[in-house]
């Protein structure tokens, strides 16, 4: 019902505008500032090894949309291959953990079957579904389902794929997330968080473009500038201005939250 | 008892045996098999030489009790208060309920009937107290015209005292209740103990003992009873969905919600169909809680079975709270919320409770202890988390392996510092940056012996970041472990 209700909608807005809208006619690299686009269903895929760098890069993201409250799903797999999500740690990114909620369930069955449920809750900003494996059944049907569902609703879905191998989907984006060398801080300590980052597809939009950043906690941002040229350890202040980038943010927390 | 296995085979004669010190014994027996001269007590041998086609099952003490505990709660069509009488009788308190049947027998009749259908032979009596009734149905003596009489003429092992007081009993001539009751009550006393004087009360009514009800009664019950049995569920959820609302309005005029919900369902057989929810908000919105419903019967192991149809289906809110009428805030602050604490007992009621949760701070600086998770439907206030300090990077992993895995360190370049090269999950890391050690001794006050923890936060030559520690000091110890703890992004 909600699906017919969604394409309706969409119908709708063919009808108005006269043409069908693919993508969101974004900038390319919006996403540094003000996260993926919402109210849609993105993928973001990383490597076994690298799976703190896709989950540290979707958390990142939640926060940069500034698209609060947060459920996330993950299977019981998951938990025993991944290790368990520390809310210290999360915290330590810039999340607020008391507005997460934690769903843990037994199977990739019962992971979608949770996933189609939160996904029609309009009270949600963010759905973060993480996957381990292959997980076959999250499949073209599955993702177009999620995709309706999130256009009809608000709610921003995150597919996290671990150790997965992109299939056709229906996401409007699809990332894929390593971990990179930081900029060490002084004694040689690790830095902040740094991702490679490729945009593999992006409906309506240029595909194939990379990316190198650092996360900014403080700024709630990515900054590429860290590693604008090649020796990063050459330019230790290299960041976007703070204070325009903290207007560009506020910019986008003050805009209409649903986009459909 | 296995009750399927009598119905329509009323020629085999069956029995039930168990092993007791000594061989195995006749525990209990069905008609065909006492009529063939078998008595319980007889060891399997004999009873085996005497009647050859006798068919021979395990007594399962636990097997009758969960099935006298299913017909107790089938009797709950009839009133509320039903009590067993272990190990084969249950007590009904009827008084006031017997308005739906025009009369004590026909409602004993409809009880009889229903059982009869699941192969169950019974004996039924009324009586003005639990004690008498059920004297009068385990007992038989001879007729009489009133119950105080029939109480009279019956033997007296219907005072349930012990055999050699019974036997003793005999042999002093009085063979009935009646006869018993005709001594003064302190000789009884005297010679039987003041059991046996307290059992002669309870029966001639000066004592009465009131039953032990096997549940509270809700706090707000609503029911349907239907004279053609429903066979549909998607009727009988129907049904469901106008008790609830008959149950929000009564809610409402208290101004209370509920937070668990049952309903039962009430097979024309005398099965009974339970349906439970638990919500972490009081609720008494009938939509939502139809969903929760359906969530319930979709995640059930057996699914629904409506078999001969429901004749009643009740709906009890057995856990209300103070819900008063709210009001929406303009940007939605409200709203959000109660949509999410929706998904929460949504997701619950179908995953299990404990699977959906929320994290909360405890007071620790051990890190697998400084956060618990606990379920989302009853999680306490959200307790402030310390902030991050501004500029630094995350110094906690965002997964933690618990426990913490043991990895293979190759070299450190001095005993004290962090590794230069270690193994794990068959891959070879080399360290590229590091900082530490970040002490954390173990809680001392608690136990002496835990080893202190040196953490090293580490990024390797392909930036991946970890959380190792080295599991004691050197001082302490002659080769401390070491363990990843954790991954950072």
């Amino acid at each position: 019902m909600n699906e017919s209700s969604a394409l309706i909608a969409r119908l709708k807005r063919i009808a108005t505008t006269g043409m069908p809208t693919q993508g969101d006619g974004r900038a390319d690299d919006a996403w540094l500032t003000q996260g993926m686009a919402k109210a849609q269903l993105h993928e973001v895929f990383a490597t076994v090894d690298d799976a703190a760098s896709g989950a540290g890069f979707a958390v990142a993201s939640v926060l940069a949309a500034r698209a609060a409250p947060v459920m996330w799903l993950r299977t019981e797999a998951s938990e025993r291959q991944g290790g368990r999500l520390h809310a210290t740690g999360l915290v330590e990114m810039g999340l607020d953990v008391t507005s997460l909620v934690l769903g843990l369930v037994e199977d990739e069955a019962d992971l979608l079957r949770a996933a189609a449920d939160a996904a029609r809750c309009h009270g949600l900003g963010t759905l973060l579904i993480e996957s381990w494996g292959r997980a076959p059944k999250i499949d073209l049907t599955a993702t177009r389902r999620l995709m309706l569902a999130a256009e009809a609703s608000g709610v921003t879905i995150l597919s996290l794929r671990i150790g997965a191998e992109p299939v056709p989907s229906a996401a409007a984006s699809r990332w894929r997330v390593a971990a990179c060398c930081s900029r060490p801080l002084e004694a040689d300590a690790p830095g902040k968080p740094a991702f490679d980052i490729e945009l593999l597809r992006r409906r309506g939009g240029q595909a194939g473009l990379r990316w190198r950043v650092e996360w900014d906690r403080d700024a709630h941002i990515f900054d590429q500038n860290a590693f604008a040229s090649g020796d990063s350890a050459a330019l230790p202040g290299a960041g976007i201005p703070v204070a325009a980038d903290r207007a560009a943010a506020d910019d986008a927390a003050a805009s209409v939250r649903r986009t459909g | 008892m296995r009750p399927h296995l009598f119905v329509g085979r009323a020629e085999t004669p069956i029995a039930f045996v168990e092993t007791v010190s000594g061989g195995v014994r006749l525990k209990a027996l069905d008609r065909e098999a006492v009529r063939a001269g078998l008595q319980p007590g007889l060891t399997l041998a004999d009873a085996r030489a005497r009647v050859p086609e006798l068919e021979v099952y395990e007594h399962d003490a636990h097997a009758d009790h969960e099935w006298l505990e299913r017909l107790a709660d089938g009797c709950q069509r009839y009133t509320p208060s039903v009590a067993l009488d272990e190990p084969d009788g249950l007590i009904l308190d009827i008084a006031g309920c017997v308005h739906e049947f025009e009369g004590e027998r026909r409602l004993a009749a409809d009880l009889e009937e229903r059982l009869a259908r699941r192969g169950l032979l019974v004996r039924h009596a009324f009586g003005d107290t639990p004690d008498t009734a059920r004297a009068l149905a385990r007992y038989a003596g001879a007729p009489a015209p009133d119950e105080k009489r029939a109480v009279k003429r019956l033997p007296v092992a219907a005072l349930g005292l012990d055999e050699d007081a019974t036997t003793a009993l005999s042999r002093a001539g009085l063979k009935t209740v009646g006869d018993v009751m005709a001594r003064p009550l302190a000789t009884i006393a005297a010679r039987f103990g003041e059991e046996a004087a307290m059992m002669i009360r309870r029966l001639d009514g000066s004592v009465k003992e009131p039953i032990v009800a096997r549940r509270t009664v809700p706090k707000i019950g609503v029911e349907r009873r239907f004279a053609e049995p429903i066979a549909r569920t998607e009727y009988a959820l129907e049904v469901i969905a106008e008790l609830a609302a008959e149950a929000a309005e009564q809610l409402a005029q208290r101004h209370e919600g509920g937070r668990r919900w049952e309903v039962r369902l009430f097979r024309a057989d005398g099965l009974v169909q339970r349906l439970r929810i638990e919500t972490g908000q009081p609720i008494r919105d009938v939509a939502l809680l139809m969903r929760l419903f359906r969530e319930r019967i979709d995640s059930l192991a057996d699914p629904l079975d409506p078999g001969f149809g429901y004749d009643l289906v009740r709906l009890d809110v057995a856990l209300a709270e103070r819900l008063d009428a709210s009001q929406l805030k303009l940007e939605g602050g409200e709203a959000q919320k109660g949509e999410v604490a929706q998904l929460v007992d949504q997701l619950g009621t179908r995953l299990g409770r404990a699977r959906v949760r929320r994290f909360s701070a405890r007071d620790s600086h051990i890190p697998e202890q400084a956060e618990l998770m606990l379920p989302a439907a009853e999680a306490p206030a959200p307790t402030p988390w310390t902030a991050p300090e501004a500029g630094e990077p995350p110094l906690r992993p965002i997964y933690l392996f618990d426990p913490p895995q043991p990895i293979e360190s190759m070299m450190a370049e001095v005993p004290d510092g962090p590794p230069h090269r270690f193994r794990w999950r068959r891959t070879v890391h080399d360290v590229a940056h590091s900082e530490g050690p970040e002490r954390i001794a173990g809680e001392w006050w608690r136990r002496q012996d835990i080893p202190t923890r040196d953490y090293y936060r580490i990024e390797d030559r392909r930036g991946r970041r970890f959380w190792i520690f080295r599991h004691g000091l050197y001082s302490e110890m002659e080769a401390p472990r070491w363990y990843l703890h954790g991954v950072f992004a």
